[in-house]
């Protein structure tokens, strides 16, 4: 078991099996058809991400560096949020991007959904956390991965 | 960060709830980059990104219904991206049921919302809204609310106004309140470039596919780019625009770029030169063979890779009046070389509805339809936003285009190339 510490976006705490985007994870791509027809897994669309692509993304516990692309990012992750298809939190290894920022607040301040938002974690946090092993979120921003 | 007693007031409740909510959502996106400060939007108009009624964003319809009710609009007017759909773009039946039944329903009652909560017109409905032809054109220093990645690194890069890459929903909120966070690319620091890159091609680079080696390199870093205005010059007259735009929208969606500067062209770069360029910045050498590999890398996700072409895209970001002109004079001669009327790919040009209706008045309009190009407003993005184009073999010189959808990029000579040939035909 390793911790790693990083700043507290939004705050709240989780444990869940981690999912591993080591290049910039595009949330319109990803999440586009799985929104669009239902997919209940909401399973990743994006086709030039090779670590994610058609990997189920609900309740996972979403490791990247940042996000990337389009400007509707935040508006897609807020509408993933209200709707309960959100990962189970959010961890970045770089300071967090606008897009995702924004997602992420509007989740917070609009929607019920809780999920914890950490960044700055680190480049050896996206280097040690493979997808498949247990990552735990506490409230001071503390990241157990296991 | 530091409120002004109005705007603690606001957070505070001053003028209900929902107010409260949406300035609280503005100061925690600032709190998360270190603001100080919230600064008036001084442009006169927003720019939102969201223009579609899709039945999968159905909350975010329902937020905007909640700021309505507590009367709650734009305090400036604002464009809009593209519309999803426009019966003039080839569909199949099946595609027509899924546009309309299960994809697009809330497009009426989407419009209706945005006509509520201030969109300049009806006819305001493109990526492009910074053309003339538009009329949603910033000024130098201006701060913006808008979103649409494009648009955003456009009026940051080559108007030299002040934008973060603000998500759909955000954009409309700074709009409301009138005052966004700075950060960011709002200030001189954060304006400041992290990458050298340095264009050493033999011939003029293709805009979206440079954009698209850039934006895949720097991420969200601001890049320096030497060596292109070799090839665009030192002014910033149509043609160059014209590239900028494509070059910034593939800089943008395939990385996340928000702002670059081109040495001897972009305004920021003509007055502070290499003053913009951080100590330290990382040097990024793109030669013709880099582009080629780029190209090369790039994933085909056609069930067919030898696949037939089926339609063709052209106009993402929306094409400009002289991009419209240019490519009518193109087709025409490539036409006429191999002894062809019309093109042999359905294909599609997409552009403003403004600059489609300057484009009518130019004898070019009519022969692009001899031709068989269709024009539209749509944005192709949304159009193929759905399994069933997944199934389809469109083609596109868009780099935004093939990032978010199944569309396979080729070059503008490629394309040009395809949508003419005889095989295709057959």
């Amino acid at each position: 078991m390793k911790q790693f510490k990083g700043r507290v976006v939004v705050p709240g705490t989780c444990t869940a099996e981690a999912l591993v985007s080591r290049g910039g994870f595009n949330t319109l791509a990803s999440y586009q058809m799985a929104l669009m027809f239902g997919d209940k897994q909401v399973k990743c669309g994006d086709q030039n991400n090779p670590d994610i692509y058609k990997k189920p993304m609900l309740g996972k516990a979403l490791c990247l560096p940042m996000t990337i692309g389009s400007t509707t990012g935040g508006m897609v992750l807020y509408t993933a949020c209200s709707m309960g298809k959100q990962p189970a939190c959010m961890l970045f290894s770089l300071p967090i991007d606008s897009l995702a920022a924004s997602g992420a607040i509007l989740g917070d301040v609009w929607t019920d959904a809780s999920m914890p938002v950490v960044d700055q974690l680190g480049e050896e946090f996206l280097a040690y956390v493979k997808t498949g092993m247990t990552v735990t979120v506490k409230e001071d921003g503390v990241v157990e991965v296991e | 960060m530091i409120l002004t007693p109005e705007q603690q007031a606001l957070l505070d409740g001053a003028k209900g709830e929902t107010m409260a909510k949406v300035v609280k959502t503005l100061v925690m996106y600032g709190d998360a980059f270190g603001a100080e400060r919230m600064v008036p939007v001084t442009s006169k108009y927003g720019h939102t990104v969201i223009s579609f009624g899709l039945k999968a964003i159905k909350p975010v319809y329902a937020l905007y219904d909640q700021l309505l009710d507590a009367g709650l609009v734009s305090g400036q007017k604002f464009t809009a991206d593209p519309k999803p759909i426009d019966p003039k773009v080839p569909s199949s039946l099946l595609e027509d049921l899924v546009f309309k039944k299960i994809m697009y329903t809330d497009q009426k009652p989407y419009e209706e919302q945005l006509r509520k909560l201030g969109i300049t017109s009806d006819d305001d409905y493109t990526c492009t809204c910074y053309l003339d032809e538009v009329g949603n054109k910033p000024e130098k220093g201006d701060v913006l609310s808008w979103a649409e990645s494009s648009a955003v690194v456009y009026a940051n890069s080559v108007l030299g106004a002040r934008c973060n890459r603000n998500s759909g929903i955000i954009e409309l909120m700074g709009s409301i309140a009138g005052f966004v966070p700075e950060f960011g690319l709002l200030t001189d620091e954060g304006r400041k470039a992290s990458w050298i890159v340095e264009v050493r091609c033999e011939k003029r680079p293709e805009a979206q596919l440079l954009g698209s080696a850039i934006g895949m390199k720097v991420m969200e870093d601001v890049p320096y780019v030497k060596g292109l205005d070799k090839w665009l010059g030192t002014e910033l007259d149509e043609k160059a625009c014209a590239y900028l735009k494509d070059f910034g929208a593939a800089t943008a969606s395939n990385g996340a770029v928000g702002l670059y500067h081109i040495e001897n062209l972009t305004p920021e770069a003509k007055e502070q030169g290499e003053a913009l360029i951080r100590e330290g910045a990382q040097v990024y050498v793109i030669d013709d063979a880099e582009l080629a590999r780029v190209q090369r890398e790039y994933p085909v996700v056609w069930k067919d890779p030898e696949a037939k072409p089926q339609l063709c895209f052209v106009g993402c970001p929306h094409l400009t009046m002289s991009q419209l002109i240019n490519w009518s004079d193109r087709i025409e001669n490539a036409l006429r070389a191999k002894g062809l009327s019309q093109v042999t790919v359905p294909t599609v040009f997409t552009a403003s509805t403004p600059v489609l209706r300057e484009f009518e008045k130019t004898v070019y309009a009519s022969k692009l339809r001899t031709y068989g190009v269709i024009l539209s407003y749509i944005c192709p993005l949304m159009y193929m936003n759905n399994p069933l184009c997944k199934k389809k073999a469109v083609i596109t010189c868009s780099n935004k285009l093939r990032t978010y959808t199944s569309a396979r990029y080729y070059t503008e000579d490629e394309i040009l190339g395809i949508i003419t040939t005889k095989e295709a035909a057959k």
